[in-house]
C-alpha cells in the first residue's frame, strides 16, 4: 500500500471562527466600556467624566484581529495573517518612530509598544507556522522540550549548581557589575533565599503558606529591635532573629497546622496581615507607621564600613589598607547574602535526606498513609514550619540591616504573594527553579523600571501567563527521592 | 442601650454587604473547590463601575433615584459578571485539572493585574460620590442618643433580602440552578449526565460577580467613597464570613456575613478600631480550629 503524506488539512469554520472572534471582541467591549471609556476625573465637589471611546472601540477592533489572526493560524492559513500582522507593525511601529504616535486611540506609549511588540509576536508565529505548518504539534512539543529541560537541569544540579554559586561568588568583580546592578543582585539573593526557605515549607512540607511575609517581618523587627535596644551587633542579633522567627512560627503554626490545603492558606494570610496591623498600631514598641531607622549597618566582623572609624577602631578600609570606596559595603552585603541562602539551601538539600525530609515529602503525598505509618502530622508539619519560617527571620534581619530603615509597608500580602509565585513558578521543590523564578520574576521587573505604572500590571499578566504555560512550574520535574535498584536495595539518586 | 441598637443596625447593613460579597466565594469553593481570590477585586470593579455609572448619570441628567439605581445597578451587575467570566475564562479554566496550586497562582495574578488596571485607568485617587440616598428617620431616643436609621440601610437591608430570595429560588428551581448544585455534589457525574460543566463553572462566576457587584453598588452608597485598594480587605472578611458560615451554604454564607459585619462593627464600638481586622482574622482562626464546617456546613467526609 502507498504510503501518502495528506497536506496540511485546510478546515476554515467561517460562522464559528466569526463567532469566536466576535465574542472575544464583545467580551473585551464590555470590559473596556466602564473602565476605558469613562475616566472619572477629580473635580471640586464631585466627579467629572472624561470620555476614551475611540480607546474602547480600537481595543475591541485589535482582540477581535488578533483573535481572528489566532484562529487562522489554528486553521493553517499563515499567510493573510503573516501579511496583515507585518503591515500593521510595520505601520505601528513607524508611527511611534516618528513621534506621529498622537493619531492612536492609545496615549501610552508604553502601551503602543507593547501592542506592536504582540503584533511582531503574531507575525513571527505566522512565518513560523508557514515554515511547520502544524501548530497543534509545536505547542506539544515545546512542552515536551520544557520538560526535557526541567529533568537535564536535575540531573545537572550536580556541576550546575556548583558553576552557578562560581558565577554569584565572581559576580561583583565582573565589568558590568555597578552599584545599581549589585544592589539589585543582593534584592534578588533575598527572594532567593526566601523562596528557598518558603520550599521547605510548600515544596517539601506541601503547606501552603500565604503569610510567610509575617516571618519576615517578625525576623526584621527582632534585628532592629535587639539592635537599637540592646545594643547587639549584626552577628549575634542575626541568629537570635532567626529563632525569634522561628518560635513565631511555631507559636502560629500550633494551632493551624491541622487543616489543610485552602484553609491553612487562608489561615496563613490571616495571620500574615494580623501581624502587619499589629506592627502598625503598637506604636510605642514598633513605633507604628513611621517605622524603625538608624538600624546599625552591619560591620566585617567588626570592623565598621565607615571612611573615619570612631576614635579607636579600626575600619574595613584600614584593615586591609585599601582606599575607600561605599561600593566595598554592598559586596560585602552581596557575600553575606549569597552565603546565607547558600546555608539555606545546604541546610534543606540535607534535611531532605534525613528522616525529617522523607516525613514531610510523604505527607505531602498521602496524609493518611503516612498517619497510619505511625508519623506524627502535627509534629512534622511544625517542624517545617518553624525551620522555614527561621530563614524568612533571617532574610528579614539581613533585609533590615542593608535597608537601615524598616516600616510595616514592606511586609504587605503582596511581598507573601511574590515569595509563593517564586516557589510555585520554579516548579515546587526545585532549588534551580526557585532561582530562575527569582531571577525572573524579581530581576526583570526592577530592570524594567521604566515600564513605570505598567510594572505591576505585567508582573501580574507575568504570573498568570507562565502559570497557564507551565502549571507545574518553569523547572519542574519530580525524581523520586528513594528507588529499587536491581538488587533489591534501595538507593538515593543524587 | 441605644448605643447597642445603633451598632446593631450599623453591623447588620455591613453584614449585609459582606454577605452578598461571599456568596461568589462560596459558590466557586462549592463547585470547584477553590478559592476564588480574584473575587474581591471584582467587587472593587463593581463598585468602581457604580461611581462611574451614577457620575455618568448625573450628568446626563438623570436624578430621579430610583430609576438611576436601578440603571446603575444593572450596568454594575452586567459588566461585573463580564469581569467574573473573563477571570474564570483566562485563570482557571485553562488550569482545569493540574495541580491546586495553579489556579491559585494564576489568580493571586488576576487579582495584582486588576488592582493596578484599575489604578492606571481610573486613577489612583480615592474618588468621592455625592450622596444618593440621603436622610433617614430616628428611631428613638434614649439617654440623649438617638438612635439613626438611614434610608441607605433600610435600602441595602431590602435589597439584599430581597437578592437572597430570588438567588435562593433561582438555585432550587431552575435547571442552571439544579446543574450548580449538581456539580458541586460530583462533577464527572453531572458531566456525564449532560450537564454542561464549563458552562456550569463559568456561570458560578458570573453570579457570583454580579452579586458582588451589587455589594459595590451598596459600598459606594453606603460611604460614598471608593479606592482601588478596598478588593483586598473585602474579599478576606468576605470569605471568612464564607468559611464562618460553611463554605459551600448559601444560606451559610448570608449568616456568616451578618456575623462578621456584627463582630466588626461592635468591636470596634467597644474595643479598639484599630484592631477590627484583626478580630475577623481571629474569628476566621478560632472558627477553623474548632468547626472547620462553619456553622451551617456539612461535615467533610475523607475518604482513602
Amino acid at each position: 500500500m502507498a504510503v501518502t503524506t495528506l497536506p496540511a488539512q485546510r478546515t476554515l469554520d467561517v460562522p464559528a471562527v466569526l463567532k469566536e472572534c466576535g465574542l472575544a471582541a464583545f467580551v473585551a467591549f464590555a470590559l473596556a466600556a466602564p473602565m476605558v471609556g469613562l475616566e472619572t476625573l477629580p473635580l471640586t465637589g464631585g466627579l467629572g467624566i472624561n470620555t476614551r471611546f475611540g480607546a474602547v472601540a480600537y481595543a475591541a477592533v485589535l482582540v477581535f484581529f488578533g483573535r481572528l489572526g489566532f484562529a487562522l493560524l489554528r486553521a493553517g492559513y499563515p499567510v493573510p495573517v503573516l501579511i496583515a500582522s507585518l503591515v500593521f507593525a510595520a505601520v505601528l511601529i513607524s508611527l511611534l518612530l516618528t513621534g506621529a504616535d498622537q493619531i492612536l486611540p492609545f496615549k501610552s506609549l508604553i502601551l503602543n509598544w507593547f501592542i506592536a511588540l504582540l503584533a511582531v509576536v503574531i507575525t513571527v508565529r505566522a512565518a513560523w507556522a508557514l515554515h511547520r505548518p502544524t501548530a497543534e504539534m509545536a505547542a506539544r512539543e515545546r512542552e515536551n522540550v520544557m520538560d526535557r529541560v526541567g529533568i537535564a537541569v536535575l540531573r545537572g544540579a550536580r556541576w550546575l549548581g556548583p558553576l552557578a554559586i562560581a558565577v554569584a561568588i565572581a559576580l561583583p568583580f565582573l565589568p558590568f557589575a555597578d552599584r545599581r546592578f549589585l544592589d539589585l543582585a543582593i534584592l534578588v539573593m533575598t527572594y532567593v533565599m526566601l523562596g528557598w526557605g518558603l520550599n521547605i515549607v510548600v515544596g517539601l512540607a506541601g503547606l501552603l503558606d500565604l503569610g510567610y511575609v509575617a516571618f519576615y517581618a517578625v525576623g526584621a523587627y527582632s534585628f532592629a529591635l535587639l539592635a537599637l535596644h540592646f545594643d547587639l551587633g549584626f552577628w549575634v542579633s542575626l541568629p537570635l532573629a532567626g529563632l525569634m522567627a522561628a518560635g513565631a512560627g511555631v507559636l502560629l503554626g500550633f494551632p493551624v497546622l491541622r487543616l489543610r490545603g485552602d484553609y491553612l492558606a487562608i489561615v496563613t494570610l490571616g495571620f500574615g496581615e494580623m501581624i502587619r496591623i499589629i506592627l502598625v498600631n503598637w506604636y510605642s514598641f514598633t513605633n507604628g507607621p513611621d517605622g524603625l531607622s538608624g538600624i546599625p549597618r552591619p560591620s566585617f566582623f567588626g570592623f565598621p564600613f565607615t571612611r573615619r572609624p570612631a576614635e579607636g577602631t579600626m575600619s574595613f578600609h584600614q584593615l586591609f589598607d585599601v582606599d575607600f570606596a561605599s561600593i566595598q559595603r554592598i559586596i560585602f552585603l552581596y557575600y553575606v547574602i549569597l552565603v546565607l541562602a547558600l546555608v539555606t539551601n545546604m541546610f534543606t538539600l540535607r534535611l531532605r535526606k534525613l528522616p525529617l525530609g522523607r516525613a514531610w515529602e510523604a505527607l505531602r503525598e498521602d496524609e493518611v498513609a503516612c498517619r497510619s505509618l505511625g508519623i506524627n502530622p502535627t509534629n512534622t508539619k511544625l517542624t517545617a514550619f518553624g525551620i522555614g519560617a527561621m530563614f524568612a527571620g533571617i532574610a528579614g534581619s539581613f533585609f533590615a540591616t542593608r535597608q537601615g530603615f524598616i516600616s510595616p509597608e514592606s511586609f504587605t500580602f503582596i511581598e507573601s504573594a511574590i515569595i509563593l509565585s517564586i516557589v510555585v513558578l520554579g516548579g515546587m521543590g526545585s532549588q534551580i527553579g526557585v532561582v530562575v523564578a527569582a531571577i525572573l520574576l524579581i530581576g526583570m521587573p526592577e530592570w524594567f523600571r521604566e515600564l513605570g505604572q505598567f510594572r505591576m500590571l505585567a508582573f501580574g499578566a507575568g504570573m498568570v501567563l507562565i502559570m497557564i504555560w507551565r502549571p507545574r512550574g518553569l523547572l519542574a520535574h519530580r525524581d523520586p527521592t528513594i528507588r529499587l535498584n536491581r538488587d533489591g536495595d534501595f538507593e538515593a539518586p543524587g | 442601650m441605644a448605643y447597642f441598637l445603633q451598632q446593631l443596625i450599623n453591623g447588620i447593613t455591613l453584614g449585609a454587604i459582606y454577605g452578598l460579597i461571599a456568596i461568589g466565594y462560596t459558590m466557586v469553593y462549592g463547585i470547584i473547590g477553590m478559592i476564588n481570590f480574584a473575587h474581591g477585586e471584582i467587587y472593587m470593579i463593581g463598585a468602581f463601575i457604580s461611581v462611574i455609572c451614577f457620575t455618568a448619570l448625573g450628568l446626563l441628567g438623570i436624578t430621579w433615584v430610583p430609576l438611576a439605581l436601578l440603571i446603575v445597578l444593572v450596568i454594575a451587575m452586567v459588566f461585573t459578571a463580564v469581569y467574573g467570566w473573563t477571570v474564570e475564562r483566562i485563570a482557571y479554566r485553562p488550569l482545569r485539572g493540574s495541580s491546586r496550586l495553579a489556579p491559585l497562582i494564576s489568580a493571586i495574578g488576576m487579582s495584582i493585574f486588576l488592582q493596578n488596571d484599575v489604578q492606571l485607568l481610573q486613577g489612583a485617587r480615592i474618588k468621592p460620590l455625592q450622596p444618593v440616598i440621603e436622610g433617614g428617620f430616628i428611631l428613638t431616643e434614649m439617654d440623649g442618643f438617638a438612635v439613626h436609621l438611614g434610608y441607605i440601610q433600610i435600602f441595602i437591608v431590602f435589597l439584599t433580602v430581597v437578592l437572597m430570595a430570588l438567588f435562593s429560588v433561582f438555585i432550587a428551581r431552575t435547571d442552571i440552578g439544579r446543574a450548580q448544585r449538581a456539580c458541586e455534589q460530583d462533577r464527572t457525574m453531572a458531566g456525564l449526565l449532560g450537564v454542561n460543566v464549563d458552562r456550569t463553572i463559568s456561570l458560578a462566576f458570573v453570579m457570583g460577580a454580579a452579586l458582588a457587584a451589587v455589594a459595590g453598588t451598596m459600598v459606594v452608597l453606603y460611604y460614598g467613597v471608593v479606592h482601588f485598594y478596598i478588593g483586598f480587605l473585602a474579599g478576606i472578611k468576605a470569605f471568612t464570613a464564607a468559611v464562618l458560615g460553611g463554605i459551600g451554604s448559601l444560606p451559610g454564607a448570608m449568616l456568616g456575613g451578618l456575623l462578621i459585619g456584627l463582630i466588626e462593627v461592635f468591636w470596634s464600638a467597644y474595643f479598639t478600631i484599630e484592631y477590627k481586622d484583626v478580630a475577623a482574622y481571629s474569628i476566621l482562626v478560632l472558627v477553623l480550629i474548632f468547626r472547620p464546617t462553619g456553622l451551617l456546613g456539612k461535615p467533610e467526609v475523607e475518604k482513602v
